[in-house]
């Protein structure tokens, strides 16, 4: 493809088509609404199919239906309408469901600042719905990543049968990049390969990765889904012996392929002994700085998280034991902090926050680094 | 079932009729469709009538003929909504409230399937509201079976949008303030082609409600008035579920008894009308969308 202008939402949405999605549920809302424009276009053209539902949480709901009846899918929101879709995005993590929610953060609480930028979404992404539960999530912080990390919200989403969030941000979504896509056909895209019989096949059980294929409806493949604590083969079921395996599995599933999920940028100088950790439009703010501090001749890491959940531990652990002193600028009251801190320590963690919907500026994380 | 065996079920000694009996699953046609592999009995209590709303929907699923990989079922959260389980077909039980939303996405996804969302009053109306005035409007080519017995039977006993006005609930301790939601002429004023009402006392005519349904191309609603004596019959003193059951037949009317009616009998009827209010031809969603495709596809603007 040639080089084009576009914004990052627009970059997710053809990111999502690349990947596979044939099908988007969605309600309007600023600043993700231009992911839900572009895919009411494009999809009839790839034979995809798009609604526009009477609210968020039906949006989660048919997203997660169309997917169980085989088609891979799609929302988009931001803050308020992230809140709405919480309860279905748990029956996805626990049916085990694929699909990809896009939060396009903007300023919240509540109605909140709905053209301001924000990354106050970070903690819900993790636990915003109830009960313990496995989840993705993934932060871009160009034009380009939009699209990359779409197209991984996708592999990941079907390879480990899990809601993905795609933690995107008002300024990521909205800023225009010259961007060159790569060939669609080039995109590898991940599909269940079900070899069972029918008669045999159990939707929910234990395989050597932990994540068994799953089959459409429709398909000769009869089976129950549900919400409930259920068997392998998906009934309802109060047993200790049977719901004790499951959340064994359930809740491993990630983190024990974090090799394969963990995606960070490592921009290291040796004998540094201050790095930058940061993700999202923080990433951007962090990177100009870096740039400085390092033209006025300091040694300064900079570790970007482009998976933010599970949290990459290795990484930043390892990056505790390189520096004495990590700065955490993000748009929000030190959301992602909490993570580091929990890795590092306290006293090796120093956050750079804004959270009134102002970027945070070069100069804020530079003087970080003097007190 | 054969009548044979339906009557000499109805000659068992009490005991007997709790025991299978010798080829007594393989002889019927209709509970070949429940899953073999499922346990029963099902969570609903003795008496319960939403059992007979399952056994009308498998008797209009077989006779329409249709392939069981082709019906999928999909259900919220509450008494009615555990039916599907026990059923061999493909099954999706959903959250609170979001059976059509669902069903919405399962149904673009798989216009070739017959999807059969399957509901309780407060499950369809309440938090579900939105969604049951929606797929009506899109004209979704889903059937909605709504089971109606007045009450949240699952949670104990609450009051809900379609329990009587002064009916006694646990939230509703004084009598209901509320009055209730028409669920027929709800589905009839928000776009939904075809729409019926029967009870659970009238079993075969709502196997045939059913079947009218489900063979609909469009938005498909079919009320099944049930009881819940556990809950409701308790609090209001209305015997038991026998009781009620018979109440159903002596507490309702036809669509064309009420069509002979005076129209100022008419206006002060109070019993459960059944019947069929609406069957119209509309463009079915899945059918437009497609429609659609072909357009862009072929280079349309």
């Amino acid at each position: 493809m040639t080089v084009k202008l576009m914004q990052g939402n627009d970059a997710i949405g053809w990111g999502a088509l690349a990947a596979g999605c044939r099908f988007y549920a969605g309600y309007p809302i600023t600043p993700s609404t231009e992911v839900a424009e572009l895919l009411a276009r494009e999809l009839p053209k790839v034979g995809g199919k798009f609604i526009q539902m009477e609210d968020e949480i039906a949006s989660m709901a048919a997203i997660i239906g169309a997917r169980v009846g085989g088609l891979k899918s799609m929302t988009a929101t931001s803050g308020p309408g992230f809140s709405l879709m919480q309860e279905n995005i748990g029956y996805a993590a626990m049916a085990e469901i694929p699909c990809v929610i896009v939060d396009v953060q903007r300023l919240g609480p509540s109605t909140g600042q709905p053209t301001a930028a924000s990354q106050g979404d970070v903690m819900q992404a993790r636990w915003g719905t109830h009960g313990d539960h496995p989840i993705l999530a993934l932060s871009p912080t160009s034009v380009r990543q939009c699209f990359d990390l779409a197209v991984k919200a996708f592999h990941f989403s079907e390879k480990y049968r899990t809601p993905v969030i795609l933690l995107a941000d008002e300024i990521v979504g909205h800023m225009r990049e010259p961007v060159d896509l790569p060939d669609f056909e080039t995109i590898h895209i991940f599909e269940h390969n079900v070899t069972e019989d029918p008669a045999t096949y159990k939707a929910f059980r234990n395989t050597p990765d932990g994540v068994p294929p799953l089959a459409p409806f429709g398909t000769g493949y009869r089976y129950h889904i549900t919400g409930l604590f259920h068997d392998e083969v998906g009934f309802p079921t109060q047993r200790l012996d049977e719901i004790d395996p499951w959340l064994e599995r359930v809740n491993t599933k990630l983190e024990s392929h974090m090799d394969d999920i963990a995606l960070v940028e490592e921009d290291y100088e040796p004998g540094a002994r201050v790095a930058f950790l940061s993700y999202g439009a923080s990433a951007r703010t962090a990177r100009h700085a870096l740039k400085l501090a390092r033209a006025a001749g300091k040694k300064v890491d900079m570790l970007t998280l482009l998976t933010l959940w599970p949290f990459p531990e290795k990484q930043v652990e390892a990056l505790g034991e390189r520096v004495d002193r990590i700065i955490v600028p993000e748009m929000n009251l030190g959301q992602l902090a909490y993570e580091v801190e929990r890795m590092v320590g306290r006293r090796k963690v120093k956050r750079v926050l804004r959270a009134n919907g102002e970027m945070l500026t070069p100069q804020m994380v530079l003087d970080a680094m003097e007190n | 079932m054969s009548e044979q065996d339906i009557l000499d079920a109805a000659s068992l000694k009490k005991d007997d009729a709790l025991i299978p009996q010798a080829g007594w699953f393989e002889r019927s046609e209709t509970l070949q469709k429940l899953r073999k592999n499922k346990k029963f009995p099902t969570i609903w209590c003795s008496g319960c009538g939403i059992g007979i709303v399952m056994g009308a929907l498998i008797r209009a699923i077989d006779h329409l003929g249709l392939d069981n990989d082709k019906v999928a079922l999909v259900a919220g959260i509450g008494c009615t909504a555990r039916m599907p389980v026990y059923m061999d077909f493909n099954t999706l039980h959903t959250t609170h409230g979001r059976a059509l939303a669902f069903a919405t996405g399962l149904k673009i996804a798989r216009p070739d399937m017959k999807v059969i969302a399957i509901m309780g009053d407060g499950d369809a109306l309440a938090i579900g509201g939105n969604h049951f005035i929606h797929a009506a409007r899109r004209n979704l080519g889903i059937t909605a079976l709504v089971v109606n017995n007045s009450i949240y039977g699952m949670t104990g006993g609450q009051y809900s949008p379609t329990t009587p006005l002064g009916g006694r609930a646990t939230t509703a301790p004084y009598g209901n303030v509320e009055p209730p939601f028409p669920v027929c002429d709800l589905a009839i004023a928000a776009g939904a082609s075809y729409v019926s009402r029967s009870t659970v006392y009238h079993a075969l005519e709502l196997d045939k409600f059913l079947a009218e349904a489900i063979a609909k191309d469009g938005f498909s609603v079919v009320e099944a008035v049930s009881y819940c004596h556990t809950t409701f019959g308790r609090l209001n003193k209305l015997g038991t579920a026998a009781d009620m059951l018979r109440a159903l037949k002596e507490d309702s009317l036809s669509r064309s008894a009420l069509e002979r009616m005076t129209p100022e009998e008419r206006a002060a009827n109070t019993k459960v009308v059944r019947g069929n209010f609406i069957n119209v031809d509309r463009p079915q969603y899945t059918n437009v969308y497609s429609n659609l495709i072909t357009r862009v596809q072929a280079g349309e603007k």
